[in-house]
């Protein structure tokens, strides 16, 4: 177990500390994110021959600090994260706890309707939303937390299932208790260590596809500094200049990465065996 | 004679857990040796140490476990496989779950010739179907196309007995052939293990937990408790005169009929096997002993009553319950 | 099993409908396409004369049905863009896209089994939690920059490898790997675990005990057992990874279906987008469907039913 601890406290201190540069990002950014200054283009990282420390992480193709960018592409993506997993987990969980609860007819329609949303490819449905309504960091906020609820539905209905099937359940309801107190007192606190795990899964998932949409020009719109934005508009300068796309290209790897070993470490803690 | 299978002193420590503390014994050619106690006594792992089956945790130590005239314990696995399905066969408790469900009876009967015989396929195809028959399993052709699913237990250990005798070994261990069968179809598997037996002089090495088995298989016995033999004998000797205070117990428990009159108490041991860890030392069942005393903790001697007949305890043969 | 079968087929198309209708009113709904189409500076009049050319005046029920009829003829409309019919749009680039994803599920297959066969032999030990990380940084990497970063390194730095189109099987490589990472780690976690229960199992015991040679009891014995849920899950992991061939295949300028799914969305030729969301809806489901039949044909146990 000692390995699932491991994973458990490198996962937790990067989140931890994505986190805190996320919700500390306006007073950490040496300069603004915004700032053009196009006599300092191109300036490479200060490890690179002409960089300075003045940049720590260079300035991009428009002369704005990359490592400004960076930290404010952090608050972005955890807060894509973060409002995603509280939207699908919000949605999925009550569609699969209803399905898991209920059962017959209830349970095929909450089945069908997860099969239609597997169905669907999406990023092309995303792309498509996007394109419609126009982009913003709200749209894609509302578009992912719409869509990405499949695994909560399916987790929570199956655990929902289970808990139901078991004495203290049955116990509650002849002891006269309602529906909803059964569901919120007996079963929720049950399948909430399950909803967790799965919580780490989406939110990585929430994060790599907001870079691809953004990446692709339908997600944040610029000059908001999304990293799949930052990498989409250095990817012209890529073969000179690799480490504007190296950079943030490795911020999502770390932080995912983290996020997935503090699910696996959560999973493992917490004795879930959770679906991945 | 020289035994077909002689184990010396072997002992199996699962991280601190003692599952088997030095036990030795021998299986003669034509002779059915059981190996009989409660679940957890270590009998099982014995069984697997002998094949090489232990799990990857398992640690093991013996003196030597000879098979003919080869050391098994020293062997490397590639030889131990040679032997395994060849030369020694072992047959093991869930017949349901035994054999591989996706894979046909004829399959995987036929693969252990052409794995140690380098047989073809046809020929060990009609091996196969010979032995169904010789184990009295009807329609033996069919049979080898069937998947595991489509027989009933009983068929399916006869079928693991098969797939065991193919190359005609000399040492087969049966790991409570019978205990996940119905005891009517217990009695059949039983009496065919006998006629093999004599057939094709094999030396057995029987698990099991049920004396009544002991008794009708059985030519020597060996209780085991706790990771140890506590007496070792022939049958008729041990149910003539058991002398360890745990064969006694056990064999105070059977109800016998018409022995037992109605309103008697049937005996029992009260108490439970213990786990033991590597470092214990003393007879492990001074906890459940109505006749222990301090020197128990201390180490216990095996004492002989006769020259089969050995027992571990401080108690003398002649020993007897307080009035 | 045809009452099965056909339950799962009705299913399959009820599915299908549902997505169909949501893509519809998606691209009926947000938008004007005749707008689009006019340009800037069109006028009223001339939008909508455009809208009413297109019947796009009509209520949307009747330019549903009227679709679908068409459709169910074999006709999806014309592309606004291409001024060619959709359905040979589909036709001409959908060969590109599918053999990448059967290229990439044979990359996937061919690199996760392998490993999880292997983390299972050493269950426990270094090389299990190594492959372990590998998965899970394979997880965590952005697609996108993956195939960015392989172009750079494969493509321009060592120049072994072509960087954009598919002019040969070559340029086939690059994309199909980067796409394979989609799959892999789920393909290995499975194996792994399948493995693992089918080594501890009373039948590879029974194998041991027969003196099988290794490989004999790791192969034939508990990877055949193993892997029957693998093949079932491999399917629908190859519907994944068709439907998120966008991302790749505009990286690789790789011009497939999810290339112009991509190219309709950004320039409004909805017909287009429409049928493209429904071509992969439809492939998703024929693939869970193939899905459920693998895993039986391979069960012995089940094939009765």
């Amino acid at each position: 177990m000692r390995r699932h601890r491991v994973s458990l406290w490198t996962g937790a201190v990067i989140v931890g500390f994505t986190a805190l540069v996320a919700i500390f990002a306006p007073l950490l950014t040496p300069h603004d994110p915004f700032a053009q200054n196009l006599s300092q283009r191109f300036l490479p990282p200060v490890w690179l021959p002409g960089g300075s420390a003045a940049h720590l992480l260079g300035t991009d193709q428009i002369g704005r600090d990359y490592l400004s960018r960076l930290i404010l592409g952090a608050r972005i993506s955890m807060m894509i994260g973060t409002t995603t997993i509280l939207m699908a987990g919000t949605i999925g969980t009550t569609l699969g706890i209803l399905g898991g609860y209920f059962g017959g007819p209830v349970d095929r329609v909450v089945m069908f309707v997860v099969s239609c949303r597997l169905a669907i490819p999406l990023i092309l449905v995303a792309l498509t939303v996007v394109a419609l309504i126009g982009s913003s960091l709200a749209v894609v906020m509302l578009t992912l937390g719409l869509l990405l609820w499949e695994r909560f539905a399916v987790v929570s209905r199956a655990t929902t299932r289970q808990v139901c099937g078991l004495d203290y359940v049955a116990a509650a309801w002849a002891a006269g208790c309602s529906r909803s107190w059964i569901i919120l007192r007996e079963v929720l606190p049950n399948i909430i260590h399950h909803l967790i795990v799965i919580a780490t899964i989406d939110m990585a998932i929430a994060i790599l596809l907001e870079a691809a949409l953004s990446f692709l020009g339908l997600g944040v719109p610029p000059p908001l500094p999304s990293w799949g934005l930052m990498i989409a508009e250095a990817k012209d300068y890529m073969f000179f200049k690799p480490w504007v796309i190296e950079i943030p290209g490795l911020a999502l790897l770390v932080l995912v990465l983290g996020i997935n070993l503090l699910g696996d470490g959560l999973r493992d803690a917490l004795g879930a065996q959770a679906d991945r | 004679m020289t035994a077909v299978l002689e184990i010396e002193d072997l002992s199996v420590n699962f991280g601190t857990l003692a599952a088997v503390r030095g036990i030795s014994l021998t299986v003669q050619r034509g002779e059915t040796h059981c190996l009989v106690g409660e679940s957890g006594c270590g009998k099982s792992v014995s069984a697997l140490s002998v094949m090489g089956l232990l799990p990857r945790d398992a640690r093991a130590d013996a003196a030597r476990i000879m098979f003919a005239d080869t050391d098994l314990f020293r062997l490397s696995e590639r030889r131990l496989a040679r032997l395994r399905g060849d030369r020694m066969a072992m047959i093991f408790q869930e017949p349901m779950t035994s054999l591989n469900p996706a894979y046909t009876i004829g399959s995987q009967m036929t693969e252990v010739l052409r794995r140690h015989r380098g047989t073809s396929r046809g020929e060990a195809a009609t091996r196969a179907a010979a032995m169904l028959e010789r184990v009295g399993v009807s329609a033996p052709e069919m049979r080898l196309g069937q998947f595991p699913h489509q027989l009933s237990g009983g068929l399916r250990q006869r079928v693991m007995i098969a797939m065991a005798l193919l190359c005609e070994p000399e040492l087969l261990i049966a790991d409570e052939p019978t205990t996940a069968l119905d005891v009517t179809v217990q009695a059949q598997i039983l009496r065919l293990l006998a006629r093999l037996q004599r057939e094709l002089g094999l030396a057995v090495l029987l698990i099991t937990h049920d004396l009544g088995i002991v008794a009708r298989t059985a030519h020597r016995v060996s209780v085991m408790y706790a990771g140890e033999i506590v007496e070792q004998a022939t049958v008729a000797e041990l149910f003539a005169a058991p002398t360890h205070p745990y064969t006694r117990g056990l064999l105070a428990s059977i109800p016998v009929p018409r022995k037992v009159r109605r309103g008697e108490r049937l005996g029992s041991i009260p108490g439970v096997v213990p786990a033991i860890d590597r470092t214990f030392v003393g007879c492990a069942f001074r906890d459940r002993c109505a006749r222990a005393t301090d020197s128990c903790a201390a180490l216990v001697p095996l004492r002989e009553m006769s020259d089969e007949h050995h027992y571990r305890c401080r108690l003398d043969p002649a020993w007897s319950e307080p009035a | 099993m045809i009452g099965y079968l056909l339950r799962s087929l009705l299913l399959a198309l009820l599915v299908c409908l549902t997505v169909l209708v949501i893509s519809f009113t998606l691209s009926h709904v947000g938008g004007n396409l005749a707008i689009n189409l006019a340009g800037p500076d069109a006028s009223a009049e001339s939008i909508a004369k455009l809208q009413h050319e297109l019947g796009l005046d009509r209520p949307l029920p009747v330019q549903f049905l009227d679709w679908a009829d068409r459709a169910a003829h074999g006709d999806l409309g014309d592309s606004f863009l291409f001024h060619e019919k959709v359905s040979h749009l589909i036709a001409t680039h959908m060969p590109i896209t599918f053999t990448l994803g059967i290229v990439a599920i044979a990359i996937a297959l061919a690199v996760a089994l392998p490993l999880g066969i292997l983390a299972a032999l050493h269950e426990g030990d270094g090389v299990d939690i190594a492959i372990g990380l590998v998965a899970l940084a394979g997880q965590a990497l952005p697609s996108f920059w993956l195939g960015l970063m392989l172009i750079i390194w494969f493509g321009v730095d060592l120049g072994w490898l072509p960087i954009s189109g598919v002019d040969d099987w070559t340029g086939y490589i690059l994309p199909a790997f980067v796409l394979a990472f989609v799959a892999i780690p789920a393909v290995l976690r499975l194996t792994r675990s399948g493995m693992v229960d089918a080594i501890r199992s009373d039948y590879v015991r029974t194998a041991r005990a027969k003196g099988l040679s290794r490989a004999s009891i790791v192969l034939k014995h508990a990877f055949r057992n193993a892997a029957m849920p693998v093949v079932a899950v491999a399917a629908v992991q190859l519907g994944f990874i068709l439907g998120g061939s966008v991302v790749v295949e505009v990286v690789f300028n790789i011009r497939g279906v999810g290339y112009l799914g991509w190219e309709s969305i950004q320039k409004g030729d909805f017909p287009v987008v429409q049928a493209v969301v429904l071509l992969f809806a439809v492939i998703f489901v024929v693939l869970t469907m193939l899905a459920d039949l693998l895993g039986a044909a391979l069960d012995p146990r089940l094939r009765a039913r």
